[in-house]
């Protein structure tokens, strides 16, 4: 066994950290507080690969591997939470689905583009009735012969606004429950597509979450991703590894918060000496060591087992178990060690407090989670085979 | 045009500098290691030199194995080759003196290393490689064009700068100027797996005596407490910097 | 056997490192018990050495600019009549230009950044500053000649009253290739390099349009002006006037930081200044840990005040 990372890996993390504090950092609270997506800032993201980054050289993409995604997306959301979800939804969510089921045709057409970061890719599959619940599509995809008629609202949608390309969940034939669904991709530009306006949210406020309206949408039957009614697994099978982009978005969250507290904590100073050097300080920094750790752990090996075409589903419910909860408690803690400054924009760990609570319900909430875990666990998988 | 950018591999300019082995040896623990800032703007004007006049660009690092990260690095940012010489970096005209056999076996028209690395400012390697070769050199370089076989480059000097011409080939101590902060390069994805495949000559030094030899380290001595003076007060920051600091 | 200097001139007239370098100077040869002997060129006041303890000046006629090539070697050849063994440079730009040159020319071990007098002459053992001013290293000179690179104000300029000897030097015909186009000398301001006093501005000064708070304060104090490395990256002021790490270093007398928060690379530059005040209205900017003297306060408040305060300071001294 051994805990090493290559060459390569080490210097995609140093380019995503160098990325990430020389362009992302400057503006982040402004971005954060108005609610501005960081156009410049994601264009430059697709000049360096990261938004076709598992994508293969063939179409654009770097050809890396899920580990290198996770390791950027960490470094990334130790500064902008915001702009690590627009990644990983665009890759996970999109490009990857595309790659793994899309034809030749399908591939120039969008997956290009998309992966040189020409254009923005969003996953439609949220409904305002239906969150992750993928057999409950009210959004229905009709087949007219030659091409579906979609009506539907799609909500709490990723990259919404900015998204070129979006991959629709909708159901075909209700009759065959999830058996009837479809995955669809259309593009933003085609008549009865609507965008809804920005959601005013808790946190990640710089990414850009709407919901989109079809109305009698036509879409090509050559515009449907893999055969008739396979649109639910591959909804199950996109959510599998994109919670491996959460995890470690919700990691970065962690670690920057993490970071951020042991820098103020050798900085402050109470009654004569450094808040580090309070125990009650010093336990806290122990705690969050600890856990970040084990998180990543989990985020890394979940990444491996996927490059290891392994099956990661297990592996990846656990990361992003772990990891969300780790940012959530840990972001409060480091609020905490802040004291009066974490309470105020100007120190980032309240922005990371409110972005890392969506970790925990986005992609699966942690709930739908421990449902997943359960059942492997009684299954009889009681740990994770090595 | 052949280009030869000098690498050296420094300590990030954030990082604590402590000292071990009887305050002999830097303490390495912790330390992240990076492209020393004033060869990193030589190496983007060459990358620039690249893109604009199809010049090839060389990299070169005098040091032990932990360097080829560093090397790797230059690599992706666009480098053509990479060359190590493996020994420990000790002294600047051992560097010079192992750079320069590497420059007699190559014909470069342009010469880059940074005016100084960060950890050691010793500010010597560009000028001594000029002098070992006979090449012209210009220090403090904040611009520089090149036409054919004739350069064009600024020096900044005390107090401002000069404009010289100079015929290649030519060494150049570079600085922030040359390019600015926001033109240096994150690496791209594509440029970090290619990398992967560029050549990574390693050479083996030479046999040399050294000239200055590292004896010891110390830290200076800490600082006190810093005086605060009420704003309202100026007059007592005037005296104390009359009476007790004398410097007015 | 000779300690020999490059006293450097502007415009015919020495420059006050010429005379630090000299004070230097004469405490290495007064160790070594032999003669200190300063090279200038196209220097007219050279007769000022000897109140430093130069005993013996060689001036050389130059045609045309400043060229290192050309200077290292009138340098070499002046050092080597000289029967030098230890040669002594400045670190003005100049002179850091020419130094490695002039090391390879008199295969000299070369030590730059030297804060002190050799702590012994036999092994030959200096103190330097690495790390930009974080650390000293203790380097060994092995050969025979040694060259040192001063660094300013480590010294400081201790008169000895001698009578210098001054007499021209026929150093040999040397060409170069290199041809100065232009010079672009910025003459009214005093240079960073050369100031005794450095007035910086960081980003708590809000904007470029403030700047005449920085460019009053100094021009009261005859100082130089500087700025932090977020201000000259957007393009508030020019790149030259980046002080730290990658920036210019600054060894003044004093350095006056104004809204500056002082970031660990802007420390390491300005460490080598000998007193430190700083301004700024934040409490916590880590430079209050660097400063020997603070106010916290608002810079458009106490600058104003400072200003008319050391105007009446000077008046009461003049």
């Amino acid at each position: 066994m051994e805990f090493k990372l290559s060459e390569e890996h080490l210097a995609v993390r140093e380019a995503a950290k160098d990325f990430a504090e020389t362009r992302l950092l400057e503006g982040v609270i402004e971005r954060d507080n108005n609610r501005v997506h960081p156009t410049e800032q994601v264009k430059e993201m697709g000049a360096l690969g990261f938004m076709g980054i598992m994508t293969s050289p063939q179409y654009g993409g770097s050809g890396m591997d899920t580990l290198s995604y996770a390791l950027a997306i960490e470094e990334i959301a130790k500064i902008d939470a915001s702009a690590a979800v627009i990644m990983s939804a665009h890759n996970s969510l999109c490009l990857w689905a595309i790659e793994a089921y899309g034809t030749e045709e399908q591939k120039h057409k969008y997956l290009s583009p998309l992966a040189k970061g020409l254009a923005l890719g969003c996953f439609c599959l949220s409904e305002p009735e239906a969150g992750s619940d993928a057999t409950m599509q009210r959004t229905t995809a009709i087949d007219k012969g030659d091409h579906y008629l979609l009506n539907g609202v799609k909500n709490w949608i990723t990259n919404g606004g900015q998204s070129e390309y979006q991959l629709v969940i909708a159901q075909t034939d209700p009759e065959k429950k999830h058996r009837g669904i479809n995955a669809l991709i259309i593009e933003k530009n085609w008549q009865g597509v609507t965008i809804g306006p920005k959601e005013d949210k808790l946190g990640i406020r710089s990414s850009d979450t709407h919901a989109i309206n079809y109305t009698d949408v036509k879409v090509p039957k050559a515009n449907r991703l893999g055969a008739d009614g396979f649109g639910f697994k591959l909804a199950m099978q996109i959510l599998e590894g994109g919670r491996i982009g959460i995890a470690a978005q919700a990691l970065g969250i962690a670690a920057g918060a993490y970071e951020r507290s042991v820098a103020y904590a050798q900085e402050r100073k109470a009654f004569g000496k450094p808040i580090a050097e309070h125990q009650a300080i010093a336990f806290k920094l122990a705690d969050m060591a600890v856990d970040i750790e084990a998180a990543r752990m989990l985020v890394y090996r979940a990444a491996f087992l996927k490059d290891q075409k392994q099956d990661y589903g297990y592996a990846s419910a656990m990361a992003k178990l772990k990891a969300s909860e780790v940012a959530m408690k840990h972001t409060i803690e480091a609020v905490q060690i802040h004291g009066g400054n974490g309470y105020v924009k100007e120190y980032h760990v309240e922005r990371m407090m409110r972005d890392a609570k969506i970790t925990q319900i986005y992609e699966g909430t942690s709930e739908i989670h421990k449902i997943i875990l359960a059942r492997n666990i009684l299954k009889g998988e009681l740990a994770l085979p090595l | 045009m052949k280009i030869l950018v000098c690498i050296s591999h420094v300590p990030d300019t954030t990082s604590k500098i402590n000292f071990v082995e009887g305050d002999t040896q830097f303490d390495t623990q912790g330390v992240q290691y990076i492209i020393n800032p004033n060869d990193e703007f030589g190496l983007t004007r060459a990358m620039w030199f690249k893109e604009k006049n199809g010049a090839s660009v060389d990299v070169i690092n005098v040091g032990g194995p932990e360097t080829e990260a560093t090397l790797r690095k230059a690599l992706a940012i666009g480098a053509d080759n990479a060359i190590r010489v493996n020994t420990p970096a000790k002294e600047a005209i051992q560097v010079a003196k192992e750079i320069v056999s590497v420059i007699q076996q190559n014909q470069y028209d342009l010469i880059i290393a940074g005016r100084e690395s960060i950890d050691y400012n010793g500010g010597m390697v560009p000028g001594m490689i000029a002098a070992l070769t006979g090449m012209n050199y210009l220090n403090n370089c904040i611009g520089l064009e090149i036409d054919a076989n004739l350069a064009t480059a600024i020096r900044e000097m005390d107090g401002g700068k000069e404009t010289v011409t100079a015929p290649l080939p030519l060494v150049i101590g570079a600085q922030k100027g040359l390019v600015e902060e926001s033109d240096l390069r994150i690496p791209n994805m594509r440029g970090i797996m290619m990398a992967r495949k560029k050549p990574l000559t390693v050479m083996e030094p030479q046999e040399m005596s050294e000239q200055v030899t590292s004896v010891s380290f110390e830290k200076p001595a800490p600082k006190g407490d810093v005086k605060l003076i009420d704003p309202e007060n100026i007059d007592e920051l005037i005296a104390l910097l009359h009476n007790e600091a004398k410097v007015i | 056997m000779s300690v020999v200097i490059y006293a450097e001139s502007e415009k015919g007239q020495l420059k006050k490192i010429a005379l630090e370098l000299a004070s230097y100077g004469k405490a290495i040869a007064a160790e070594l018990q032999t003669e200190l002997v300063a090279v200038t060129i196209n220097c007219e006041n050279n007769e000022s050495l000897g109140e430093y303890g130069v005993d013996k000046v060689l001036t050389v006629e130059h045609q045309g600019a400043f060229n290192a090539q050309q200077y290292a070697t009138i340098i070499a050849e002046a050092a080597r009549s000289q029967s030098v063994a230890v040669a002594v440079v400045s670190s003005s730009a100049d002179s850091r230009f020419l130094a490695p040159l002039l090391a390879i020319q008199l295969e000299a071990g070369y030590v730059s950044n030297v804060v002190a007098t050799p702590i012994s002459t036999s092994p030959f053992q200096v103190k330097r500053s690495v790390f930009t001013n974080k650390a000293f290293n203790i380097s060994e000179i092995n050969t025979e000649v040694k060259l040192i690179g001063l660094s300013k104000n480590a010294f400081g300029l201790h008169p000895h009253p001698t009578t210098a000897t001054v007499s021209s030097f026929e150093a040999s015909s040397n060409t170069s290739t290199m041809e100065v186009q232009s010079v672009d000398q910025a003459s009214d301001s005093v240079t960073i390099a050369d100031a005794e006093i450095v007035v910086s501005g960081g980003r708590g000064l809000k904007g470029p349009e403030n700047w005449h708070l920085i460019e009053n304060l100094a021009s009261t104090l005859g100082a130089a002006t500087a700025c932090s490395k977020p201000v000259s990256d957007m393009g508030w002021r020019p790149h030259s006037e980046h002080v730290g790490q990658t920036g210019k270093p600054v060894a003044s007398n004093l350095y006056i930081a104004i809204g500056v928060s002082g970031a660990i690379q802007h420390l390491a530059g300005i460490n080598a200044s000998k007193v430190k005040v700083v301004i700024n209205s934040d409490p916590e900017a880590p430079f209050f840990k660097a400063a020997d003297y603070g106010i916290v306060g608002d810079a458009f408040e106490v600058v104003p005040k400072m200003i008319e305060k050391f105007k009446a300071f000077q008046a009461e001294n003049a």
